[in-house]
């Protein structure tokens, strides 16, 4: 089967389309050719051994997805894939609003609904957590400087100030969070969320839900080495059943579709878990699922393609990944190849 | 008299090594810790740790009762072991 995977960026701060890909050739009941789609000629996975079998450029998201649809439409003239997995937060809602032009082509997709992708939104996730009973830390939006006085009548520092979409920035007092603000919002626009520092261990759970609120697998795992970005560089499974309920929980709530990722602090003083994050797409760490017993993106596949999947429950706890950088050495034929004619056959790299 | 439980989830290696399933920890324990740490996972009180270690080590009651006790409060603070 062809799959087209996106978010080959293997970088210091990985996507995860090459840990996605890894799970869909460990299948022994999918014979995956992958179609790696890369935003940018240097992204690692078009050029590892054994990961993508061709390789395309796309344009960005910020092309517009008149643009997207466009090159995925000539990409799928050539290549015939027959699903299409998306996984980067930054393009979901432009693959969304293209999914039923993509699926008159024939390409199929197991995206996160609108809803699911508004309510786990990093400015609404306190409403719906507090809604169903799920420990978060408080947080307020501020759209202009002068709400920054705030903070002091309403949180003791430090403090998280976070991006509407991404980054977070730690505030030890009203400069730093001024400071931060200006940051985030010349860089992702306002609101800024102003966030409760809790102090504690960082747990995250990988998930894949089908959309009618079953949780088809999750797999939790204690972050046991955190680079300077906040990203996991290794880390073990664990079993706790509690926060695999509380998962469930959410997933349950939100009829969640499609893969995700859930990020807890435990408090250290309380042990109390706070959801901090739902990231709306499998983690760059996807493939410590697979190596416990869990493989998620092959089972995202079958939901994709419409086959009926029973819920994982068991996994191997005390798994550990440990993620690593190496230089891969190419040349300038097989960079131009992809820089020139925006396509690459990989079936000749050697592992 | 003393007597402790150790959580029934606890993975310990003969090497010394803990493993905290539900919290991901791990904990390396000397060769004497491992040996202290296994006779209490086999539900030996303290007076009975205390005579086989030194019978066994080259060190008197009085300090390994302080060493023990220092020993029990750590395992207690890390909820490796329950008192009783």
């Amino acid at each position: 089967m062809k799959i087209a995977v996106t978010g080959i960026n293997n970088v210091d701060s990985p996507g995860p389309g090459v840990p996605v890909i890894r799970g869909l050739k460990d299948s022994e009941s999918i014979n995956a050719e992958i179609i790696g789609l890369s935003y940018d000629t240097l992204e690692p996975g078009g050029y590892m051994p054994g990961i993508t079998d061709k390789v395309y450029l796309i344009p960005y998201p910020s092309g517009g997805i008149e643009n997207t649809f466009e090159r995925i439409s000539f990409i799928h003239s050539k290549e015939k894939f027959n699903v299409l997995i998306p996984t980067l937060d930054s393009e979901l809602y432009g693959f969304l609003k293209l999914t039923d032009r993509l699926s008159s082509l024939g390409i199929k997709t197991f995206l996160p609904t609108f809803d699911n992708l508004n309510l786990r939104a990093k400015d609404k996730l306190f409403d719906f957590c507090t809604a169903n009973n799920i420990k978060v830390p408080k947080n307020i939006l501020v759209s202009g400087t002068n709400d920054l006085h705030r903070i002091s009548s309403e949180f003791e520092y430090p403090v998280v100030v976070k991006g509407i979409f991404y980054d977070a920035y730690i505030a030890n007092n009203l400069e730093e969070v001024q400071s931060a603000f200006k940051k985030l919002a010349s860089r992702w626009g306002l609101p800024i969320i102003i966030q409760e520092f809790i102090k504690g261990d960082e747990y995250n759970v990988v998930a894949l839900g089908d959309g009618s609120g079953e949780t088809i697998a999750a797999v939790p795992m204690k972050k046991t080495y955190i680079t300077d970005k906040g990203k996991a560089w290794a880390g073990i499974t664990i079993d706790d059943e509690y926060l695999l309920n509380l998962v469930r929980h959410a997933v349950e709530r939100l009829k969640w579709k499609s893969g995700a990722e859930f990020e807890f602090i435990k408090d250290g003083e309380t042990n109390q878990y706070y959801l901090v994050e739902i990231n709306p797409r499998l983690p760059a760490w996807v493939y410590l699922a697979v190596g416990a017993g869990q493989n998620i993106p092959e089972a995202l596949l079958k939901l994709a393609i419409g086959e009926k999947i029973k819920p994982m429950t068991e996994y191997k706890t005390g798994t550990i990944f440990i993620r690593y950088s190496w230089d891969l050495i190419t040349d300038i034929k097989t960079f131009e190849s992809l820089a020139v004619k925006g396509e690459k056959d990989n079936k000749s790299l050697k592992n | 008299m003393a007597k402790f439980s150790v959580p029934s989830n606890l993975a310990v290696s003969e090497s010394g090594f803990l493993f905290v399933p539900s919290s991901g920890e791990t904990f390396t324990l000397n060769e004497i810790g491992s040996e202290i740490f296994m006779m209490l996972k086999k539900g030996s009180e303290d007076k009975e740790i205390f005579e086989t270690v030194v019978d066994s080590y080259d060190i008197d009651l009085y300090t390994f009762e302080k060493d023990f006790s220092d020993f029990i409060t750590q395992l207690k603070n890390h909820k490796l072991i329950k008192e009783l």
